[in-house]
């Protein structure tokens, strides 16, 4: 007995002036979630003004629940969602961390929560701006990720997240990843779909057999230890493979629907045909960057440009194809990983190791940059280039990892 | 708000339901009075029940994969969480049954938490749970007095002195727990007032506990219970007489039974007698020495806690309750 209300502001398609929160708030209404947490922290947080304001006004029904720490706010989503609930969270830097007992359990636990992160530095010491770091730390435990670039994708992914967490042969938690100011604050034109054709995308969530309910009396989580644990995490693992196709086949009906969207659902490519050097990055880095490859070709260089969209399950195939067509590749880098390989960044450790198997592999470079929200321009993107262009003549790297943009003192 | 079960009190122990909810398939250790606490918990609560319940031994020695002894819905929630874990259950249902998603019909949601995760490490999520009116839900805190299933730990809720693997009696320090319980039940009172009801339990005096669960499923909105719950092997002690110890730590005084209904409160049992002085208390001593946990006891630690137990019925001003003494004007 399930139903997805039609939402009275969303009766015609309509274009806004809106941030990358607000986008998501309205996706929150357009896909009647029944339960949303919130707490505050910038600069997600937003998202749940938005949210507070849609539910005050009448324009949206949903259980929202005033959480007293990111903790609490996580396991509220978890449980809710596992009596069949649709479920909308989020949190950003050190609130992230201080959930992460419960978002970790709500992967094991295969429940389909879509949460927000609002990328921000891990305080200490204290800093609002963005940093991959927060979200990154999921990227080992069952959460899918993505990192969007525009408040229309913001909205877009974040239909997509619920359509692809429910599935039951996924049944696990998305990370819609946003970049703090640069995208949680900046405001864009967004086409805003109908509740008609959400609902048309967007079937409702069935838990089945594994909804906790009078009627359906299971017990959930039970201990296991060595004589199951390595088969449930195996079952996870599968669901992030099969989350694959689910994910091109929903992408591929949300294009027909609503009209818009990239090629892959995965990764977006600018200029990359022939390209010499192909810069890779994640989220709003894309807008600098695209400026920086526009005028190179202008000036008849070689320079592309790969957006990864999704970081789990990390598009494989796809980079191998594109990225062994190149040169050198640039791998930028808006977090820090000490200590890894190369001491390169986490975004170049997993690109690195995707290329490896490949019998024809390019120079690969690592920057780490824009941290802690400093602003990357295209200055920045062209001593990147630079010196990965030094390297493509000398065949010498001299450094695999940069830090660019860094004060010396 | 949605609307509540009818869930009569229960007039004698022949009116029991014979229905169980908690069966067999649990590894608790044998005399284990937590274990009774949800037997007798979900007898009271009936079928139409989602229980949910945090990390500790009524997780890991009851529900090991294959062998539940749950028969309602039972999901484990963080050692924190039982506050979270009983509102998300309730609002997911709240939720959907008022969009259409779901029947509508009431449902008991009762979230369980040990000592060591209700008193210290989910204290904040529990006060926010009390504090949403709009949910109907049970948080029952099941007390042995230690951190029990990591091998018996002190916990905030374990009394002064005694022995467990973090506060053992040594050769320079003997006692090594110097903090007093916490008074959970009334501070959860004193700081929710709108929670229209808070009670103390005992499985030694069953009955009674079923009807406090009741009353905390039918009241509406949050209800807190705090239960006591001897522990063989946490306590040190023969099995065969937890029921004992149980009615032992009431009628010495340490432990008082009382039910706190819309703001009224209630002594039940011994306790009320004591507190009309039909009733003497038994000295301490008595249930102290029963248990190896305070062997290492001298006459002064008895003392100690003699006093404490004195004052608390001769000086505060709810006796046994409520840890505060009437200033002079
Ligand atoms: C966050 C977290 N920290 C520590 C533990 C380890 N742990 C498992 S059970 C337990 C004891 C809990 O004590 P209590 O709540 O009193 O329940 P009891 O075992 O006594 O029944 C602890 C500390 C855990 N599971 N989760
Ligand atoms: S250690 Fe105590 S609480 Fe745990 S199962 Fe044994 S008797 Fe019960
Ligand atoms: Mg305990």
């Amino acid at each position: 007995m399930t139903t997805t209300a039609t939402n009275e502001l969303f009766q015609t398609e309509k274009e806004e002036l809106i941030s990358g929160s607000e986008a998501i708030a309205l996706a929150c209404a357009l896909a009647d979630v029944d339960v949303i947490t919130a707490y505050p922290i910038r600069p997600y947080d937003t998202v749940m003004q938005y949210v507070s304001k849609l539910k005050a006004d009448g324009s949206f029904d949903c259980d929202f629940i005033v959480a007293e720490s990111e903790h609490s706010q996580f396991e509220i989503v978890k449980h809710a969602s596992s009596v069949g609930a649709r479920t909308f969270t989020g949190s950003s830097g050190v609130g992230w961390f201080y959930a992460f007992e419960a978002i970790t359990v709500t992967a094991g636990l295969r429940l389909p929560v879509v949460a927000m992160v609002g990328n921000r530095a891990l305080d200490d010491p204290g800093a609002f701006g963005v940093e991959h770091n927060d979200a990154l730390a999921v990227r080992d435990l069952g959460w899918m990720l993505y990192w969007v670039a525009t408040a229309q994708e913001a909205l877009d992914i974040a239909l997509l997240a619920w359509r692809v967490a429910e599935d039951p042969t996924v049944f696990l938690p998305f990370a819609v990843s946003c970049d703090g100011s640069f995208l949680t604050h900046s405001q864009a034109i967004v086409n805003v779909p109908t509740s008609e054709q959400v609902n048309k995308f967007l079937p409702p969530y069935d838990r089945g057999k594994l909804q906790l309910h009078p009627d359906n009396p299971i017990t959930i989580a039970p201990q296991v230890n060595e004589d199951w644990l390595m088969e449930m995490r195996r079952q996870s693992d599968e669901a992030m493979h099969r989350s694959v196709g689910v994910i091109k086949k929903a992408y591929e009906e949300f294009k027909e629907i609503f009209g818009r969207g990239d090629p892959s659902p995965f990764v977006e490519e600018y200029m990359t045909e022939d390209a010499d050097i192909i810069i890779v990055g994640m989220g709003t880095l894309a807008l600098p960057v695209r400026v920086a490859v526009r005028r190179f070709q202008e000036a008849g260089r070689k320079i592309g440009f790969v957006r990864v969209k999704f970081f789990r399950p990390f598009p494989t195939e796809e980079l191998q194809e594109i990225l062994t067509k190149c040169k050198a590749v640039c791998v930028v880098d808006r977090d820090y990983s000490y200590g890894a390989p190369s001491y390169g960044g986490v975004l170049f450790t997993e690109l690195r190791s995707a290329l490896y198997p490949m019998e024809k592999r390019p120079l690969m470079l690592n920057f780490i940059a824009g941290l802690g929200g400093r602003e990357v321009h295209v200055n920045d993107v062209n001593d990147m280039v630079d010196i990965v262009q030094k390297a493509i003549e000398t065949g010498i790297i001299e450094q695999e990892a940069t830090w660019i943009g860094v004060r010396d003192n | 708000m949605t609307t509540v079960q009818d869930l009569p009190q229960i007039k004698g122990v022949k009116n029991i339901p014979i229905s169980e909810g908690y069966t067999s398939g649990h590894r608790t250790c044998q005399g284990c009075e937590s274990a009774l606490v949800m037997r007798l918990m979900i007898k009271a609560a009936g079928q139409r029940t989602i229980v949910v319940g945090s990390t500790g031994c009524m997780y890991v020695a009851n529900t090991t994969y294959y062998s539940t002894p749950w028969v309602v819905p039972w999901m484990h929630t963080q050692l924190g969480s039982s506050g979270s874990a009983a509102t998300g259950t309730a609002a997911g249902l709240a939720s959907m049954m008022r969009k259409g998603k779901m029947h509508k019909e009431p449902i008991n949601v009762i979230a369980f938490c040990g000592d060591g995760g209700g008193a210290d490490m989910g204290l904040a999520a529990i006060s926010a749970a009390l504090q949403h009116d709009e949910y109907n839900l049970l948080i029952l805190m099941y007390d042995n007095e230690s951190y029990a299933n990591t091998d018996i730990q002190a916990s905030g809720s374990t009394p002064y002195g005694a022995n467990t693997t973090f506060s053992p009696p040594g050769k320079e320090t003997r006692i090594m727990n110097k903090r007093w319980k916490k008074n959970t039940a009334p501070m959860l009172a004193v700081g929710h007032p709108d929670v229209k009801f808070v009670a103390t339990a005992n499985g030694s005096y069953g009955l009674d506990f079923n009807n406090k669960i009741r009353r905390a499923l039918t009241i509406g909105g949050p209800t807190f219970i705090h239960s006591i719950d001897p522990c063989p092997k946490g306590w040190d002690y023969d099995p065969k007489f937890s029921h004992e110890l149980g009615m032992l730590i009431v009628e010495t005084g340490l432990w008082v039974q009382y039910e706190i209904i819309e703001g009224e409160l209630t002594l039940n049992g011994p306790s009320r007698a004591i507190a009309r002085g039909i009733r003497k208390r038994k000295p301490v001593e008595e249930y102290l020495m029963r248990q190896g946990r305070f062997a290492h006891f001298t006459k002064e630690d008895i003392k100690i806690f003699q006093d404490r137990v004195d004052e608390s019925w001769e000086k505060w001003w709810l006796p046994g309750v409520i840890p505060v003494t009437m200033g002079q004007d």
